[in-house]
């Protein structure tokens, strides 16, 4: 069963394409990590996906539906969920009202300007459950602009997988952290996306070859390898192109 | 409800303080003081409303006077269709009916302006105003042209039996609806909506991706908008039985702004202090200075500047430090900033006042009193005076707020720790 | 025939005069995402200024000196007001420059008064220039088209050949790579802001004759520059020219068209009678109208095509 599926996507932006014709199919279920060099256009391929930018040519399909003409907000109801390489959060509310907001459509209140948020108990329960396994209750009241790069970084992928989507995107969610917050926010990552499809952008190999099912290996625009981590590792292409570079 | 005792408090004082100016030797009452008060409560209401856009939404709107003047305009219709027994809407619910025909107004031109955001909204939202304040002298159906239109209030259709002569029944009226048209914008933002208009203000590519539209969250928070000014415009129609181009103009508008933002943006109820604030030097400074609208501007201006989130947000500021018992810590420092502040007070209105005087004064015909003696505008000895108090005054000044920001730094380090 | 003539020549004047304003509001608007809502208080400065200093000076000195004291007040404004907003955000810098049209509105109110001044077209320029079938068309507006071309030709030139020039297009063409920029981009904001106030203040000076100089013109010419810079497309020059030419030629044309819409109906066989709203809203004429039509057309465009004229982007 496939998840997600991207069918010869291309992106031009003016008379550059950048996204030069992507193929790949992600299994529901699957832990899929995009790694290639600067530059290569991981963020704009997430970018696609999640309707940010409109695609030039090409399809993407979630769980078989075409997904590629829909705005931002239609495609995350359809299940897929994305978070941001730059921490996007609301920074003026609190950790806890983030998370709420992260809940409401899903939960079906849409644009209700008549349900006091204070009298829905299922919600602020989840909400409250969320900012535990999140490890943030302490900071619970906290305006989410003031709390720590990490903290930040932990409340962005609760934000992301809050909404129950089947599909989550995270776009390089260690970037910037220290090796124990690597680890601690894998553990995490990994706890949160249980039984999800995730598709990851990363550049810590060692994070790569621990947690993914599936590596695909993007080099200017394109899929160079794309497989299990023994092949792609196996792969001369890829040696050559990338991990060649970083491991000598 | 933290706030609980303070708007019991606020509320019991509006509805004594006509009682605490009653003329008992002559039984008359303060007709200044209750036209005064009723303008405040249209004014909180027009102020908390145009907050729920620029507040709450990060909306900044320059047509926020369309909607309370079509209220208005609308009022003095169905006022008129009471009188002569067409409608039978009781008095009482006639700002309902304003309400609506607010929102009414709201949802066609919101339609069109949510559809952008930030400067391109600011300028469409202009362009809207200009618009309607413009049919507004043009077209005589409905709006009447230059003269506006007229109503009498004494329907005879009341569901308390009141017949709305007097200004007092008027006033209780408007402070009712200000109460309820309060609540329930403070309802609006707890439930699911106001907060999405926060998380939109906050980062709209964020709201999109855990599922909203902002342009709808944008319209939805607009039309509501538009339903409450479309209220306090009822009230304008009711209390002065006319509604001219006045009431939808551009300068109403600012009002709003000023009002909302002085008032402070950040909490609910920084646009009421706002409101009440420039109602009163409105009636007040406006009736002893020509250029009053001068210090509105500066004062404006320095908030921007200096003071992002308002008076209400610099009282809140104070909160942790008066948690931990600290506040008369910042007694004297405050004390130490008031001189050199009247000091570039006293020099600034003094320069002001004698140039408006040198000009606009003269054209009237008036001479400048102050502190109970005619001043010689022409003379160089004011004008020195004025010029050294600010000068003087906005060293010292500078001085004094380094010193006070020092105390301040040190405090908030330790509270919060 | 004749009148029309008349007619397309004073649009352009009209016109000309507009994009003089717009045109610096959209290049200010382009590098900076500022809309300077005080834009049209500048022109009005330029008036009164030009008008003070003609009463010492002459004209022609006043042309020069007056534009200059409002590019200066421009970069004065930019370095110590909206610089230090800036980190605020968009809607902060906005509140200032809307703040600014209070006090520079009063500040000219007091120092010059409430009346309309006395600023008259320089005795050298008022001749009629030539005749046509019996109507004049005065040298004055001949010599402001000559000023507002000159203009153009200046700021086109400036954006061509110089290297702030270069900046600042591709500042128009990529939003985002402006900031990226290693340029020094405060300075380049404050010759955009100061350049866009030196052409308002031009604007003023050839414009308050032409029209009158009395506190009230900023707010006339206010909405209309902003309706012309939304019609032409935020950011767009072409836009921004073609679109105050439009609206030169409309409001031009509208003040002599005697017509309504019920007298194209009639000859359809529609005849209207009774009193109601919507009779007044089609008999009313052309001419009463002519203020209302730019910002009708405003309200049309935003519908069928709410990026503007020649918009590429939302903003």
């Amino acid at each position: 069963m496939t998840a997600l599926s991207l069918r010869d996507v291309r992106k031009s932006f003016g008379p550059t394409e950048i996204i030069r014709g992507i193929t790949l199919d992600i299994a529901a279920g699957e832990r899929h990590c995009i790694i290639g060099p600067n530059g290569a256009g991981k963020t704009t391929c997430f970018n696609l996906i999640s309707g940010r930018f409109p695609i030039t040519s090409g399809e993407i399909l979630l769980n078989g539906e075409r997904i590629d003409t829909l705005p931002p907000h239609k495609i995350n109801r359809k299940g897929l969920s994305r978070s941001f390489q730059i921490t996007s959060i609301f920074h003026r509310m609190s950790v806890f009202e983030n998370l709420r907001c992260a809940l409401l459509w899903s939960r079906g209140y849409r644009y209700s300007f008549w349900s006091p948020l204070w009298r829905q108990k299922g919600l602020n329960e989840a909400a409250e459950a969320l900012l535990e396994e999140l490890n943030l209750a302490s900071r619970r009241d906290v305006l989410a602009g003031l709390l720590s790069y990490a903290e930040q970084r932990a409340l962005e992928i609760g934000m992301t997988i809050a909404g129950g989507a089947s599909v989550v995107l995270l776009d390089e969610p260690t970037a910037g952290m220290s090796n124990t917050e690597t680890d601690y926010a894998m553990t995490l990552i990994r706890r949160v996306t249980e039984g999800k499809t995730l598709l990851m952008v990363e550049h810590d190999m060692k994070v790569v070859f621990d947690l993914a099912d599936a590596i695909t290996v993007m080099v200017y625009g394109q899929v160079i390898a794309s497989g299990p981590p023994a092949a792609v590792r196996a792969n001369r292409a890829v040696q050559e192109a990338y991990l060649g570079a970083l491991e000598g | 409800m933290k706030y609980r005792w303070l708007i019991l408090a606020l509320i019991v004082v509006a509805i004594a303080l006509p009682w605490c100016f009653y003329d008992w030797t002559h039984h008359r009452q303060a007709g200044f003081l209750i036209s005064m008060l009723s303008q405040m409560g249209m004014m909180v209401i027009l102020a908390l409303s145009y907050n729920m856009l620029l507040g709450q939404a990060g909306l900044f709107s320059l047509c926020h006077a369309t909607f309370f003047g079509m209220g208005g305009y609308a009022t003095i219709h169905f006022l008129n269709g009471a009188g002569d027994g067409t409608l039978p809407v009781p008095m009482e619910l006639m700002p309902l009916l304003a309400g609506l025909s607010g929102l009414g107004v709201a949802i066609l031109f919101g339609s069109m302006a949510t559809k952008q955001r930030a400067t391109a909204f600011a300028m469409i939202t202009l362009g809207i105003g200009e618009l309607m304040a413009t049919s507004a002298l043009m077209f005589h159906h409905f709006f009447g042209g230059e003269g506006g239109v007229t109503t009498n209030r004494m329907i005879d259709n009341s569901l308390f039996g009141l017949s709305y002569a007097s200004g007092l029944q008027v006033y209780y009226l408007i402070l009712a609806w200000t109460v309820i048209a309060a609540a329930l914008m403070y309802f609006l933002t707890l439930t699911p909506l106001g907060r999405m208009a926060n998380a939109t203000r906050d980062n709209f590519e964020r709201a999109q991706f855990i599922g909203y539209d902002p342009r709808m969250v944008r319209f939805m928070q607009f039309a509501l908008s538009g339903f409450f000014a479309g209220i306090g415009g009822g009230l304008y129609a009711i209390t002065y039985e006319i509604v001219t181009y006045d009431a939808l103009a551009s300068s109403l508008s600012a009002n709003a702004l000023l009002m909302a933002y002085i008032g402070g943006t950040t909490v609910f109820g920084g646009p009421i202090l706002g409101a009440i604030l420039i109602t009163l030097l409105q009636s007040g400074v406006s009736l002893l200075s020509n250029s009053w609208l001068v210090y509105v501007g500066v004062m404006f201006i320095s908030m921007v500047i200096f003071a992002p989130t308002g008076l209400a947000g610099i009282i809140k500021t104070h909160g942790p430090i008066r948690q931990a018992g600290r506040l008369r810590l910042l007694v004297v420092p405050y004390l130490r900033l008031t001189i050199p502040s009247l000091g570039v007070l006293l020099g600034f209105v003094g320069l002001v006042e004698l140039m408006s005087f040198l000009t606009i004064g003269a054209a009237q015909g008036k001479k400048l009193v102050l502190f109970g003696g005619p001043v010689d505008v022409h003379a160089a000895l004011p004008w020195a005076i004025s010029g050294i108090c600010l000068l003087v005054g906005g060293v010292w000044l500078r001085f004094e707020a380094a010193g006070f920001h020092r105390v301040w730094e040190s405090l908030s380090a330790e509270v919060r720790r | 025939m004749q009148i029309v003539l008349i007619e397309v020549l004073n649009g352009l004047v009209y016109g000309m005069l507009l994009f003089m304003l717009a045109s610096g509001l959209t290049l200010i608007f382009s590098m900076m995402g500022v809309l300077n809502f005080a834009h049209a208080s500048i022109y009005m400065l330029g008036a009164y200024l030009a008008f003070t200093i003609s009463q010492f000076l002459g004209f022609f000195p006043a042309l020069i000196i007056a534009p200059i004291l409002c590019g200066a007040l421009g970069a004065a404004i930019e370095i110590w007001g909206l610089r230090r907003v800036h980190h605020n955000g968009h809607t902060a810098e906005l509140l200032f420059t809307f703040g600014l049209v209070f006090i520079i509105q009063r500040l000219v109110q007091m120092t010059w008064g409430m009346l309309p001044m006395a600023y008259r077209v320089p005795p050298s320029l008022d001749f009629p220039l030539f005749e046509l079938y019996g109507a004049n068309f005065p040298a004055y507006r001949g010599f402001m088209l000559l000023v507002s071309a000159g203009m153009l030709l200046g700021t086109w030139l400036l954006l061509k050949k110089t290297r702030i020039g270069l900046i600042i297009q591709a500042a128009l063409t990529h939003p985002s790579m402006a900031s990226a920029l290693g340029h020094n981009v405060p300075f380049v904001f404050t010759t955009v802001f100061a350049g866009g106030c030196l052409l308002a203040g031009l604007a003023g000076v050839i414009g308050g004759n032409y029209q009158t100089t009395e506190p009230g013109m900023a707010d006339a010419m206010g909405p209309i520059v902003f309706v012309v810079v939304v019609f032409g497309g935020l950011g767009s020059l072409a836009g921004c020219f073609i679109a105050s030419i439009i609206i030169g030629m409309i409001q031009t044309f509208a003040v002599v068209i005697d017509y309504s819409i019920a007298d194209l109906l009639r000859p359809l066989g529609v005849v209207l009678t009774g009193d109601t709203l919507l009779t007044e809203l089609l008999t009313v004429p052309v001419a009463r109208i002519g203020a209302l039509l730019p910002l009708v057309m405003m309200v049309a465009i935003l519908l069928f095509r709410p990026r503007g004229l020649m918009g590429t982007r939302d903003a």
